[in-house]
């Protein structure tokens, strides 16, 4: 997933091979068929153990202390054992289940062996360090423990290539030996290990032909599963930070497997046959979203990661097709936000009288945020590089520092100063109020549900600004600047003015959702669109969402919004410390992926030297393929 | 019968107080193939740049087609005048015809609005882009590798790209700046090849190049620039048989150097038998040359005065 060590000699269908071939044997010595056996029984006695008590008390976050039903973090687990037991099953080639792993089961059952394994072990230790002491583990927690570890221990001996094992050891102890010891480094080199180890073919065997229903449908189900496991994220209360970390590190050795397993390029091909289809699905499942939840918090949530997303797609025109470097990009949103607030008719707006219908409140303020993305562009745009992101950075305070100070005793009397301007009233479309409770269907759509949909399809038409943007002369022009601005103007591009429409494109996006955000949060203070803060959003967050994510895709912003909003959500334990987890998180993700969570083709063949001529199936500028998981 | 399409008058260019061109007067006439040579630090690159528009001359003007030449880079191409670079500038990220689709830019005029609203217009402009490019990559034969990044091209496929980059603004003049450097024998043949085909298609061409038996064997005339001064222009033999382009790559001999006359003799015998081994095909082929920018001018031009036309048509 990370390092490009992949294993071209690979057979196309090692499946088979594996499954077969008597003389492969994985890193711990063990006859193929007791592995798979113990990774089976492992597998499946991980999930029986999840609804076995683990504790006896119920001051544990999430409930462990039932017999018969599984809780809170013992989901999870039995989600990891019974991922393990589906590929063990894979791995003896039962019939129906060869579709799982395409690239051969023993990397995938690896993974979430190692998944369910981390999964467990957390939990157990958590509760013996937050209870004080492994008294407090009821048999099952010990059952679930050592459930998990025969589980690895079967996977580690499934039957894997002679050759990724002995390049994996190779890798371990190349990478110990070269950088010395330390736990970091032991962690780096585990890395390493794991991923010569359960090598992915490059080219996975094409699928048979399926019926176009058929792929619809699956698409449909990958779709609708991912809005089920975002939803599962987002409904994990706050005070259960235990249980989010758990959630996560599921995630990532699932996801990890599946890619592994080569079902995840699988899904891209399908996506990339059924675009439109695929898009459609991606918004259908945002619009579901509201109608999963029960409370209107998450919805919440839900307004607010649109919101970050949003304008981080909009930083993402500037930052990833241009090539500006903007730190003060969050002024945009403030601007679209003061506006809206302005002609909201609040009492408190200086132009109190005045109450413009929300499109036109929303033109106004994406208007404004394009006129001073001009203002702001035009002198600075001639900057290059470093110069450039030291100005914007200047810019993006300016902006704050003169909305506190226009309080009529600073300056003039337009934005209350710091006490912002308060009490914005909710939107009301043809009667229908955004403020109130609406049944839908049976369904109870809150008022930040409403404006989670209102968001929706903001953000539907940004996205679609987005891309057709990019795959245009325009778009080719901005990426023709980033990549070389000298030679751009010498093939007659005039970089000056497209780099101008970029910034002014890119401003007025963010400042159409700031309209939004004014009446989602009731009032505006100058506050939050500072340059870093411990919340989302201000600028060092956004472009860290666009980085995170992968810049020049739609979807790659998005995913990073979403994380970068849910991880201080849920993860109040960290208190103050979530800044710190926060850079550790990039610096480690910079060093491993720094293509970001989803590349886009190019940046991916910029950062890892394959060496390999690619020949794409489709020249668009954009990921496509993967809006749908963002969108879900 | 040839018209002027590139005249320089006068360039002066200095930076502080080093004159790096010193009063250059230079003209390309159409359907010639024109070779800039001089040793290094002469001010070639320098002058080109000055032609193109990334230097604004101190002294002097550039026009083309009678037209001064803004000093904008992004001007002069609309004019009509395309470059490429000495190391090779590609937008190494993007696909081999994507690069060729940036250098349609000065003759498409679809912006952001049309790129949003994606009309019929949007999709006929893109499509006859698309076309157009194509059509280059087939001349230069890289249209199999039409989906590849730029990065990934081989040198010389890099150099032929750039070129094709550059054909697609659709110039009247092409600005080569040294377009064999690092090629090996053959490549520079085929350089030469695809630069006699540019010229048929009624391209003017300027060169700067470093291999003397390339220029000689491909330039209907050559000025030399020694110290930022134009120094000689002529035919490849006045060149050649000229003592200052000889001392000025090989050095002076010093005063009172007793063998002064055998000397002098024996470098200018050597450069020539040097040179006579390069240029042995040049004498024939230069009168050649000559007479075929006879009737080529007539298509030149025909061409002319079209493409300053679509210009014009362009800017409102």
């Amino acid at each position: 997933m990370t390092e490009t060590t992949k294993t071209p000699d690979t057979p196309g269908t090692p499946s088979a091979d594996a499954v077969i071939a008597p003389d492969r044997q994985g890193l711990i010595p063990l006859p193929a068929a007791a592995a798979r056996a113990l990774t089976l029984v492992g597998g499946i006695a991980t999930v029986a153990s999840t609804f076995l008590a683990w504790t006896w008390t119920a001051d544990f976050p999430g409930d462990l202390t039932v017999y018969g039903y599984p809780g809170g973090l013992q989901w999870l687990t039995l989600v990891g054992g019974a991922l393990v037991a589906l590929f063990a099953l894979a791995g003896y080639g039962v019939r129906g289940l060869g579709w799982l792993a395409p690239a051969g089961p023993t990397g995938p059952a690896v993974l979430t062996a190692l998944g369910a394994l981390g999964v467990t072990w957390y939990t157990v230790i958590a509760i013996a360090v937050e209870l004080g002491g492994l008294v407090n583990l009821e048999p099952g927690g010990y059952v679930a423990a050592v459930a998990s570890l025969t589980t690895v221990i079967g996977a580690f001996g499934l039957p894997a290539g002679a050759d990724e094992t002995r390049r994996a050891k190779e890798a371990f102890t190349a990478y110990l030996k070269a950088h010395g010891r330390s736990r970091l480094r032991l962690a780096i080199a585990g890395v390493k290990f794991l991923n010569a180890y359960i090598g992915k073919p490059d080219h996975i065997a094409a699928p048979q032909t399926v019926p176009g229903w058929l792929q619809r449908l699956a698409v449909t189900a990958v779709t609708m599963a991912g809005l089920g496991i975002f939803s599962y994220g987002i409904d994990i209360p706050s005070e259960e930070g235990e249980t989010f970390i758990g959630y996560l590190v599921v995630i990532v050795f699932a996801v990890w497997a599946l890619h592994t397993a080569g079902l995840l390029d699988r899904f891209s091909r399908l996506v990339a046959a059924h675009r439109g289809f695929a898009l459609a699905m991606g918004f259908v499942a945002a619009i579901l979203f509201p109608f999963t939840q029960t409370d209107d918090h998450y919805a919440n949530i839900g307004v607010n990661i649109l919101i970050f997303g949003t304008v981080a797609l909009g930083l993402n025109i500037v930052v990833g097709l241009a090539g500006l470097l903007d730190l003060g990009y969050v002024a945009f949103l403030g601007v679209g936000a003061y506006t809206a607030a302005l002609v909201s008719g609040s009492e408190f707006s200086k132009f109190s009288g005045v109450q413009f219908p929300f499109w036109a409140a929303a033109l106004t303020g994406a208007a404004a945020s394009l006129v001073f993305g001009v203002l702001i562009g035009a002198p600075t745009l001639r900057l290059r590089g470093d110069y450039l992101a030291i100005v914007t950075l200047g810019f993006g305070e300016i902006f704050r520092i003169a909305v506190n100070n226009m309080d009529g005793v600073s300056g003039p009397d337009i934005t209350n100063g710091p006490n912002g301007i308060p009490s914005i009233p909710d939107l009301s479309f043809f009667g229908f109020n955004f403020g109130t409770a609406h049944d839908l269907g049976g369904f109870t759509i809150g008022r930040f549900a409403n404006y989670y949909l209102l968001m929706v399809l903001i953000m539907a038409i940004v996205v679609l600004v987005y891309t057709r943007a990019a795959d245009s002369r325009i778009g080719r022009s901005w990426i023709a600047i980033r990549e070389d601005e000298t030679a751009a103007t010498a093939m007659g591009i005039n970089g000056f003015r497209v780099k101008l429409i970029a910034f002014a494109l890119g401003a007025t996006l963010a400042g159409l959702a700031g309209t939004v955000s004014a009446h989602v949060t009731y009032s505006v203070v100058p506050n939050p669109y500072q340059f870093a803060g411990a919340a989302p959003p201000n600028s060092a967050f956004l472009l860290a969402a666009v980085v995170l994510g992968g810049m020049g895709t739609v979807a790659g912003p998005l995913l990073g919004a979403a994380l970068l909003y849910l991880l201080p959500e849920k993860l109040v334990f960290l208190q103050d410390k979530s800044l710190l987890a926060f850079g550790v998180a990039l610096i480690l993700l910079m060093r491993f992926r720094p293509e970001g969570i989803i590349a886009n083709r190019r940046r991916q063949l910029e950062f890892h030297e394959t060496g390999q001529l690619d020949v794409p199936q489709q020249t668009t500028l954009t990921d496509e393929p993967a809006v749908t998981k963002a969108g879900a | 019968m040839t018209t002027p399409v590139l005249e320089a008058r006068d360039v002066t260019m200095r930076f502080g107080g080093l004159t790096a061109v010193r009063s250059v007067d230079f003209t390309v006439n159409s359907g010639e193939i024109v070779g800039l040579i001089g040793p290094n630090g002469a001010g070639k690159t320098t002058f080109f740049n000055c032609l193109t528009g990334l230097y604004v001359p101190t002294e002097g003007t550039v026009s083309y087609q009678g037209k001064v030449l803004p000093p904008k880079p992004h001007l002069v191409t609309k004019a009509g005048v395309a470059r490429t670079f000495q190391n090779i500038r590609l937008f190494a990220n993007m696909t081999v015809l994507e690069n060729v689709l940036v250098g349609r830019h000065t003759r498409t005029k679809e912006g952001l609005w049309s790129a949003l609203l994606r009309g019929p217009g949007f999709k006929k402009a893109e499509r006859a882009s698309e076309e157009r490019a194509m059509e280059l990559l087939e001349f230069i034969g890289l249209a199999h590798k039409r989906d590849h990044l730029a990065r990934n091209l081989p040198y010389g496929e890099q150099r032929k790209l750039e070129i094709a980059r550059a054909l697609a603004s659709e110039p009247g003049l092409l600005l080569l700046d040294e377009p064999t450097a690092g090629m090996n024998p053959q490549e520079t043949r085929a350089t030469e090849e695809l630069v006699f085909a540019i010229r048929d298609q009624g391209i003017a061409v300027l060169v700067i190049e470093h291999d003397m038996r390339f220029i000689f064997n491909l330039c209907d005339r050559v000025a030399v620039l020694v110290q930022g001064e134009k120094l000689v222009e002529g035919t490849s033999e006045v060149v050649q048989a000229d003592e200052r382009v000889v001392a000025a790559y090989l050095g002076e001999p010093f005063e009172g150097e007793p063998a002064d006359d055998t000397g002098t003799a024996a470098t200018a015998e050597e450069t020539d038998t040097a040179d006579e081994t390069d240029a042995a095909p040049a004498p024939p082929e230069t009168p050649a040359a000559g007479e075929d920018t006879g009737p080529d001018t007539a298509e030149p031009d025909g061409t002319g005065p079209q493409s300053t036309a679509s210009t014009k048509g362009d800017t409102p």
